[in-house]
């Protein structure tokens, strides 16, 4: 057997994929934006070839597609080169995105599991509250959206608390059905030994249904965080919202200004990968806690 | 000197009877049976006679549909709200995210002794079932003979009399189930339970039993009661002496009186 190697097993297939991706999107730009160099030559009355045209597209000020270093170099500007309270600063946005998620997703996972609870201990709840879990989802999250902000809106209610509640709306789900299956877990056998203990309920659901549940939280949380993400940046959009990610779509999207669209969009993928790997690292070490096999 | 044997378990005419979607199945019927105080009663026959079906009625795991049963003088109810019998069943259901030492606390967190008591119980039910030295592991991480051990220990570590074991070497190997087999009457007879023990094993039934349950299948019902004339101390061996051979026959006679009308 040959011994695992970090590099070979783990960056070798990513670096293969994301090096492929780059030619991909290489030979895409060149295509995408040479239109638009070939129209301004012939206005020009200059001709142009291809070899002339390849570099300029690169450098566009407003391409259809923008080239990668063009994306890195507007990520590095909006990060690193501007104060994170300024307006401008990319960290400022995301981090505003970032706490209505985080609002949400916790107020999502809270209620979850008090539904899931619920449905497992009491059959009423069962039979009544499922379809409508399941039902919820099926609604555009786009449409109901702004009726959150503005029904809040009219008794009171804004600024985090709205976008945060939207984020809840997506992220409840996964968290109900995960530990819905995760209570009902325990083997008839594992119930069987509680009921000769003459264990009260609560002592059940603390020994036995909540440690059982566990591995189907932690799958859910992952789930459920990353949409909650996407909730949080799904509010912003048809809120007029002047900061957050969302936001930043938005409005590179009103100006034409596909570059700040791509960063945003690079620093939405980069902050849900963050918070997922946050919560799978959370996973490993309560699993190993429980002593799950390796 | 003769004393009158407490009744530990006692059923008159016990009738079990589920509700399937395929019409009514008689589990038990006109079981009359007494278990007395430090009896090892075996219950024996083949699968669909009762004999686990009767072991949760007494564990009040399943509620009889005629007769009476009562456990230590009361009902299986009042019995099982007193706590006053351990269970073990076929498989070990350890809870995995336990260690064995904490296996063996469930029962005692719950029932609420205190943590000095709980420490001073699993360390002496341990050593009951030989797994002194395994208390930090995982229950993966022990054999299959073993993880049935601590769940032995776990229905040992609080203060029942009682002892019901459904098959719980049946999983096992034949080797495995000779050492257990030969620990579990040291250990019962260090403890002075009443123990009542399923199996389909009529030599581990002859072995291990002061009485012998002889069940028969549809309708399921007791067909013999054998009182065992072997002495308490019962070296491994003995499965060979007159004796012991006697005792089996009898036991296979009745197993096949019970089958002969069916087949």
């Amino acid at each position: 057997m040959e011994k695992p190697s970090f590099l070979r097993d783990r960056i070798m297939p990513v670096g293969t994929i994301l090096l492929a991706l780059l030619v991909i999107w290489y030979i895409a730009v060149i295509f995408l934006n040479a239109p638009f160099e070939r129209d301004t030559a012939a206005r020009a009355g200059t001709p142009i070839s291809f070899s002339e045209i390849v570099p300029k597209t690169m450098f566009q000020q407003r391409p259809v597609l923008p080239a990668p270093h063009q994306v890195v170099a507007e990520i590095w500007d909006t990060t690193v080169n501007k104060p994170i309270t300024s307006k401008r600063s990319l960290v400022y946005h995301a981090w505003i995105t970032l706490s209505a998620t985080l609002l949400g997703f916790g107020i999502g996972t809270l209620l979850g599991i008090l539904l899931a609870v619920g449905i497992v201990h009491n059959r009423a709840m069962d039979r009544s509250l499922m379809p409508w879990v399941i039902a919820s989802q099926t609604i555009p999250i786009l449409a109901i959206a702004p009726m959150i902000i503005v029904v809040l809106n009219a008794v009171g209610i804004a600024g985090l608390l709205p976008k945060a509640l939207i984020s809840t709306y997506l992220s409840f789900f996964p968290i109900v059905v995960g530990m819905v299956k995760g209570l009902r877990s325990p083997e008839q056998i594992q119930l069987d030994l509680m009921h000769t203990y003459y264990a009260s309920p609560s002592q059940t659901f603390w020994k036995l249904r909540w440690p059982a549940s566990m591995p189907y939280l932690f799958t859910s949380l992952k789930v459920a965080i990353a949409i909650a993400l996407v909730g949080a940046i799904v509010g912003e959009l048809p809120t007029g919202a002047v900061s957050g990610l969302g936001a930043r779509l938005l409005a590179g999207s009103y100006y034409g200004q596909t570059v700040q669209i791509w960063s945003a969009l690079f620093m939405a993928a980069a902050l849900a990968a963050t918070l997922v790997i946050i919560v799978g690292f959370a996973h490993t070490a309560v699993l190993r806690r429980m002593g799950v096999k390796p | 000197m003769t004393i009158t044997p407490a009744s530990v378990v006692s059923a008159r005419s016990l009738g079990l009877t589920f509700e399937t979607n395929d019409g009514p199945v008689n589990a038990l019927t006109g079981v009359d049976l007494d278990v007395n105080k430090g009896d090892f009663v075996s219950f024996i026959g083949p699968s669909g006679c009762g004999k686990t079906t009767f072991l949760r009625v007494i564990a009040d795991l399943e509620k009889p549909t005629s007769g009476t049963i009562t456990v230590n003088g009361t009902t299986p109810e009042d019995a099982r709200k007193n706590r006053s019998y351990g269970y073990v069943f076929q498989a070990a259901a350890l809870y995995p995210w336990r260690t064995i030492e904490k296996n063996i606390a469930l029962p005692l967190e719950i029932m609420g002794y205190s943590a000095a008591d709980q420490k001073a119980r699993i360390e002496r039910t341990l050593d009951l079932v030989n797994l002194t030295g395994f208390s930090k592991k995982f229950p993966w991480q022990l054999s299959g003979g073993m993880q049935q051990r601590a769940s032995i220990a776990r229905a040992l570590a609080f203060d029942a009399d009682l002892l019901l074991m459904d098959e719980p070497f049946g999983a096992l190997d034949e080797i495995v189930r000779d050492h257990l087999n030969e620990q579990l009457l040291k250990l019962w007879d260090r403890t002075n339970k009443t123990i009542c023990f399923v199996t389909h094993s009529i030599p581990e039934a002859v072995y291990l039993s002061t009485k012998i349950v002889v069940m028969s299948p549809r309708p399921g019902r007791v067909t013999d009661v054998i009182e065992s004339t072997l002495p308490k101390e019962r070296p491994l061996d003995i499965r060979e002496t007159p004796e012991f051979l006697e005792i089996a026959s009898r036991v296979r006679e009745g197993l096949r009186a019970g089958h002969s009308y069916d087949e």
